[in-house]
């Protein structure tokens, strides 16, 4: 009984206090808990403004990125006068005119091996809105370490998942985790590249709202929690699905032998660290000033551009089009008897090209583009549009 | 037939095809004819030795193969066969 409500917050509430299940008690609960917020961008965004506007007592917000551009088509917490600052300012101060009863806590820095445990530590529940799988790992591995409640939310182009992890269980056991799904992740190779990425606008509002749903159900009480499930959802065919979700007996942190008692390296675990920075590292490169010098020069020299047509119709420079799946086709058209500079959007697809081409083809006279387009866009030519 | 749902991520390998009829008996009868229908699909799905990939989750109408009788699941009629893929944001 030792939270109380002002007359303003319980006018503020009284739609959740008028729900018989959910009552004074449910909203005593969301005053008394403290929810962690990973990552402040497309679940983030209507995460953090559900939870605040459900009166969560304390939510902490980890986000070390600045708000972008590129961010306003789906993060509808921020403006345009917040970009350039850091998400987790311009969330707080967004949030906090939303709802003065709530107490933020900002974290401006990357969730990492070295500093997750001490952060996770303080809350009662996780909810992960990150974008990368290392991180996904990390927090499923810190919360099931802790002991706390991850409520998951993961999208993809038009594709969503949600799910409640760890979920402590009326018998003292605990529900199914990520590892749990997916043990291991896919290598570096099957992952979509930059080019197959995007993700329509809407989908992380509709995803991260489904996660706020869940963080008030594990916190109030009310209701069945996505424990043991994943909802799936293909936003374009509006296909829903609720699967059943089992333990793995071979869970490394909570199987029947557990072998993982604290975090990992997870960039090495994703195999992130031997793949696309050495396949970048390999091969000839000439950085942004040095192209534009050929241009200015007039020199002979031929631009090939690996990208998508659909990229090429954001920003291009003038390369010739041969799209990496298809740069086998392209063969013939590739001169040998000059310099020819090779690039994509931020130079690993190009790398990718031209061992291929090298290896294959033994061609010798090929060039990357460091950084791709997108660091002659910073660098050289800012009428370029950086995607 | 059974109905095998693709996702999002494989479809580049299906003609953007989202689903794909099979008269396979069993998941691993359903998913060798989707393999072997778009080639592209198969370093994706299955392994050297012709298994399911560990980061690969395969469902049979809301069960989870590996809780039935893993790619020897049996695959019925009008079942609906969906491959859960491993998804984490939206730029990688």
């Amino acid at each position: 009984m030792g939270t109380t409500f002002s007359k303003e917050e319980l006018e503020r509430y009284s739609r959740h206090l008028i729900i018989p299940e959910f009552n004074i008690e449910g909203q005593r609960r969301l005053k008394e808990s403290r929810v962690l917020v990973v990552g402040s961008g497309g679940l983030g965004s209507p995460l953090l403004l559900y939870l605040t506007a459900a009166g969560v007592g304390t939510i902490g917000i980890v986000d070390f990125d600045v708000v972008d551009e590129s961010n306003l088509q789906r993060q509808v917490l921020f403006g345009k006068e917040d970009v350039g600052i850091p998400k987790v300012d311009a969330a707080r101060k967004r949030l906090q005119s939303l709802n003065p009863h709530v107490n933020f806590i900002t974290y401006n820095t990357q969730l990492t091996s070295a500093n997750a445990l001490e952060i996770i530590k303080d809350y009662d529940i996780v909810a992960d809105g990150t974008d990368n799988f290392p991180t996904r790992y990390l927090v499923n591995d810190a919360c099931v370490l802790l002991d706390k409640v991850n409520v998951y939310a993961s999208i993809y182009r038009f594709e969503g998942q949600v799910s409640v992890f760890n979920y402590h269980l009326p018998n003292g056991e605990k529900g199914p985790n990520y590892r749990d799904l997916f043990p291991e992740p896919p290598p570096p190779g099957l992952v979509p590249s930059c080019a197959e990425g995007g993700v329509i606008g809407v989908l992380p509002g509709i995803m991260g709202s489904l996660q706020a749903n869940e963080v008030i159900k594990v916190i109030t009480g009310v209701g069945d929690p996505l424990s043991g499930r994943l909802f799936v959802m293909d936003a374009a065919s509006f296909e829903t699905r609720t699967l059943k979700l089992g333990k793995d007996k071979t869970n490394p942190l909570n199987g029947e032998n557990p072998t993982q008692k604290e975090l990992i390296d997870y960039e090495q675990f994703c195999g992130l660290k031997t793949t696309q920075r050495e396949e970048a590292q390999d091969v000839k490169e000439v950085v942004s000033a040095q192209l534009r010098s050929l241009k200015d020069s007039g020199s002979d020299y031929q631009l090939i551009d690996v990208r998508e047509p659909y990229e090429y119709e954001i920003a291009n420079l003038k390369g010739e089009l041969m799209p990496l799946n298809a740069i086998e086709d392209f063969v013939g058209r590739i001169a040998r008897d000059k310099q020819v500079i090779v690039h994509c959007r931020s130079g690993v697809r190009s790398a990718r090209a031209i061992r291929l081409l090298e290896e294959k083809y033994g061609f010798d006279n090929l060039y990357n583009l460091k950084g791709g387009i997108l660091d002659y866009a910073e660098n050289i030519d800012h009428s370029l549009a950086k995607y | 037939m059974s109905k095998l749902i693709i996702p999002t991520p494989l479809r580049k390998f299906t003609n953007n095809e989202g689903s794909f009829n099979s008269s396979g008996s069993t998941v691993r009868e359903v998913i060798h004819e989707l393999v072997s229908t778009h080639d592209g699909l198969k370093k994706h799905l299955l392994d050297d030795n012709g298994n399911i990939r560990s980061f690969v989750r395969v469902y049979v109408g809301e069960d989870d193969i590996k809780s039935l009788n893993n790619d020897l699941t049996p695959v019925a009629q009008n079942d609906i066969v969906s491959i859960i893929p491993a998804i984490a944001g939206g730029i990688a």
